[in-house]
């Protein structure tokens, strides 16, 4: 029963990144209408800049946790502003491919400087040791990455679906052209969007870095997973992508204690089957 | 603009009249979607606190018309001058934000927003908008209505929510594309009510439509649009005696 509990902490973990990584593509789909493959790219300068500002700058994991998606979120907005934008109206394959691109390029650059092999970040002292809960024992750093992510995705969801920013941005997914005939600066609001969902994703990076450590190649590994997750989902749908992300870490987790084989790919398999099935994903509209 | 500067009597007698109160001048307007071209040269006036109607066939440009002023169209050239302003080289937020509100013919009422949430979005771009008591007045049915999804309106709200929602922005410009279509006749005399509440209020009203009787109950001019050009121009007082000319233009 032990290794049971364990799996499943170990999938529910992997669900936070899930989620907080699909909830980002999510709401940058929805509003720019961009497949973002460079999310796994920009995850892992989340972790890059927590461990620089920590090792060049001496600030910890908690300024980190702050700083590392501003940094991150305002290089991606300069992205949006010099590249992405001109890619409105046209078909998503180029935003894809040019995503891509940077992905490949920022990966390389990371690489070049520092190799294949992980750097470790360190668990603040605040949140080191565990918790026997009785039926396991629980990391703390663990419960927190588990709980803060869903704190974090929550918080998401009701910035979208409840407050006024969020029917600005839900507007302007349905009909730009209309909203900024009102006197929204729409432009704008799509760059501040790119930066939201970019600064998810290098949030993501940071809570990973002391478990997974620092590694150019993390988001790599991560990306194809989560897009996957975001196929089953829906793509565009924010309470989807939250609740497919943690159920699906979840499943793999429990698929690793049942038929450890399957794994690794049986995220994949439940993609495919709801590609057959349900072609927009579980909680997806029609385009 | 203050809300409060409602013109004297349209011009009689001439549609190229009255420089005194003109909120918006229209010089040689031409507009292309892509590559084709829809207004070959639009010139028109509206005075402030008038109802001015733009009537013509379906395809003459008068829903162009209207997008070209409100900067949402691929290419336009010529003047357009809204108190004064030049606008012609102005992005359609800066447009709405200097008190311009535009309702359009697909009425734009947004599916994943609630009709409190549609009601709401336009933002405030100056004082002076009606306060939510009066557009309930005007629109009880929105009131029973606000957490209902935007779409699942019947048409009618819809039409009426689209309206209501650019009242309380303080714009004192208003363009209204067809609010009558595909609206049953008791709908479409509310609408005309509301139009000529909104008239007293001190709105400036801009509207396109093919009903042309519904236009006649409350517009003060009109202008005929045909093949993106406006080729003729009368007050409501010279109507009876152009009504030939009238159905000729509009074929009816």
């Amino acid at each position: 029963m032990q290794a049971l509990y364990a799996q499943l902490l170990v999938g529910l973990i992997n669900g936070s990144f899930y989620a907080l990584l699909s909830l980002g593509l999510a709401v940058i789909f929805g509003m720019l209408n961009i497949i973002n493959f460079a999310h796994g790219a920009l995850y892992m300068m989340g972790a890059f800049v927590a461990y620089f500002l920590l090792n060049l700058g001496g600030i910890n994991y908690w300024w980190a946790l702050l700083f590392a998606p501003i940094i991150v979120g305002i290089f991606g907005m300069i992205l949006e502003r010099t590249m992405l934008q001109w890619l409105t109206g046209l078909d998503h394959l180029y935003g894809l491919l040019l995503t891509f691109g940077i992905a490949l390029i920022v990966q390389g650059v990371f690489q070049n400087y520092f190799g294949s092999s992980g750097l470790p970040y360190a668990i603040p002292d605040q949140l080191k040791g565990g918790m026997n809960l009785g039926f396991m024992f629980l990391p703390i750093y663990r419960g927190w990455v588990v709980i803060f992510s869903l704190v974090v995705c929550i918080a998401t969801w009701f910035l979208i679906e409840k407050t006024r920013l969020g029917a600005y941005l839900r507007a302007a997914t349905e009909n730009p052209t209309l909203v900024r005939a009102f006197g929204v600066n729409v432009p704008r609001m799509i760059t501040l969007t790119y930066g939201l969902g970019v600064g998810l994703a290098a949030l993501a990076g940071v809570l990973s870095a002391p478990i997974n450590q620092v590694r150019p190649l993390m988001g790599a590994d991560l990306i194809i997973v989560v897009f996957a997750v975001v196929v089953i989902g829906g793509m565009g749908s924010i309470m989807g992508s939250i609740i497919t992300g943690f159920a699906l870490g979840v499943i793999e987790g429990l698929t690793k204690y049942f038929y450890p084989e399957a794994s690794n790919t049986v995220v994949f398999v439940l993609m495919v089957l709801v590609l057959l099935v349900k072609p927009t994903g579980l909680t997806g509209r029609a385009a | 603009m203050p809300d409060t500067a409602i013109a004297e009597a349209p011009a009689k007698g001439s549609a190229k009249a009255a420089t005194g109160g003109n909120i918006l001048q229209v010089r040689n307007l031409e507009a292309w979607y892509g590559e084709s071209h829809i207004l070959h040269g639009i010139n028109f006036d509206v005075n402030a606190g008038e109802v001015v109607t733009l009537l013509g066939r379906n395809g003459a440009g008068k829903t162009t018309t209207l997008k070209s002023i409100m900067g949402i169209i691929g290419k336009r050239t010529g003047s357009v001058k809204f108190n004064n302003q030049e606008i012609i080289r102005t992005t359609s937020d800066k447009i709405a934000r200097s008190g311009i509100a535009f309702c359009p013919e697909e009425r734009g009422i947004f599916s994943s927003l609630d009709v409190r949430e549609n009601l709401m979005l336009p933002p405030v771009v100056r004082e002076g908008g009606l306060p939510l008591e009066q557009i309930f007045e005007l629109f009880p049915n929105l009131k029973e209505r606000l957490n209902s999804q935007g779409t699942k309106l019947s048409g009618g709200e819809q039409q009426m929510l689209a309206i209501a929602r650019i009242l309380r922005t303080g714009a004192s410009f208003l363009m209204l594309d067809e609010p009558t279509e595909g609206l049953a006749p008791v709908i479409i005399q509310q609408i005309g009510h509301t139009i000529a509440r909104l008239k007293k209020e001190g709105f400036t009203i801009l509207l396109v439509e093919q009903n042309f009787r519904f236009a006649s109950t409350v517009a003060d001019r009109y202008y005929v649009v045909e093949h993106g050009k406006i080729i003729d121009g009368f007050s409501n007082a010279e109507l009876a005696a152009n009504m030939d000319k009238l159905h000729t233009y509009l074929g009816v």
